[in-house]
């Protein structure tokens, strides 16, 4: 850590990143501890914005704007959408808790120590060198569409699939 | 920036997850904290990619991204159909299938 130069370390950087991590870390609590169903998918809206400007932070351009699109556009919409048709009640709500829910305070601490734990042993004092420009969308594609093409078509599949089976799950009949 | 900065908000994002998993009762609420969890180990898949300057991350967390909304599609269906059999997504309610 001593050796580092001055020039791998971008100040503008890493304040943007403890401020965003601060507020993903806070709206992340609030969504497993709130007691207001609705409240707690807008506060997992800012976890998600927050994850897509850290992937900004890294560099990965493509995947933030795909986090945007994907997440905050179609999978909170899903799930406001579940709520409204599962839940009669709005606004706060009591047994929104486990009867024994204060095992997962123990269980959740203990794997965050471990995990940050072996990371810092791991990783602890290495810096990532700034990259000059972000990751190209051309170099994505060419994974996509070279070495991982069986799997991209799987892919599709798989979204078909659920598409199906969504259908076939919700449909009344 | 250190490497450190990227994997340990992860880690805490991921742990966080899981106690909303645990703690929860609401099968919507598990969901969501699914979606915490999925999330944190796209940034750390990011992070990685960012370490070796290689696009196999990028592309890895965009099948993750793929998979996380194919999972919440057919997830909420299942959730909407318990719903409409039981009249309740309380998770500790739905003991049927247990041995």
């Amino acid at each position: 850590m001593s050796l580092m130069l001055a020039a791998d370390v971008n100040v503008a950087q890493n304040v943007s990143f403890y401020i965003i991590a601060a507020i993903m870390v806070f709206g992340a609590l609030r969504v497993v501890s709130g007691r207001n169903v609705v409240h707690a998918a807008l506060w997992l809206v800012v976890v998600l914005g927050g994850v897509a400007a850290q992937y900004l932070l890294a560099a990965a351009e493509f995947v933030a704007i795909s986090q945007v699109m994907v997440y905050i556009g179609a999978v909170m919409v899903l799930f406001l959408f579940g709520i409204m048709l599962t839940r009669a009640t709005i606004g706060d709500e009591a047994d929104l808790n486990n009867k024994n829910w204060s095992i997962g305070i123990p269980v959740s601490l203990l794997l965050a120590g471990t995990l940050v734990w072996v990371i810092v042993d791991q990783y602890g004092g290495e810096v990532l060198a700034s990259p000059e420009e972000p990751m190209s969308t051309t170099a994505i594609s060419d994974v996509f569409l070279r070495e991982g093409l069986v799997p991209f078509l799987a892919l599709s599949f798989v979204l078909l699939a659920a598409a199906i089976g969504a259908i076939v799950l919700a449909r009344k009949d | 920036m250190y490497a450190v900065n990227f994997l340990i908000l992860a880690a805490v994002l991921f742990s966080i997850g899981v106690f909303g998993v645990i703690a929860r009762r609401n099968a919507v609420m598990v969901l969501m904290s699914i979606e915490l969890i999925l999330n944190s180990v796209n940034l750390n898949l990011i992070a990685f990619a960012m370490m070796n300057n290689s696009p196999e991350g990028h592309v890895f967390a965009l099948y993750v991204i793929a998979v996380a909304a194919a999972e919440v599609g057919v997830g909420l269906a299942m959730v909407l159909m318990i719903y409409r059999n039981r009249r309740s997504i309380a998770l500790d309610e739905l003991s049927v299938m247990k041995g």
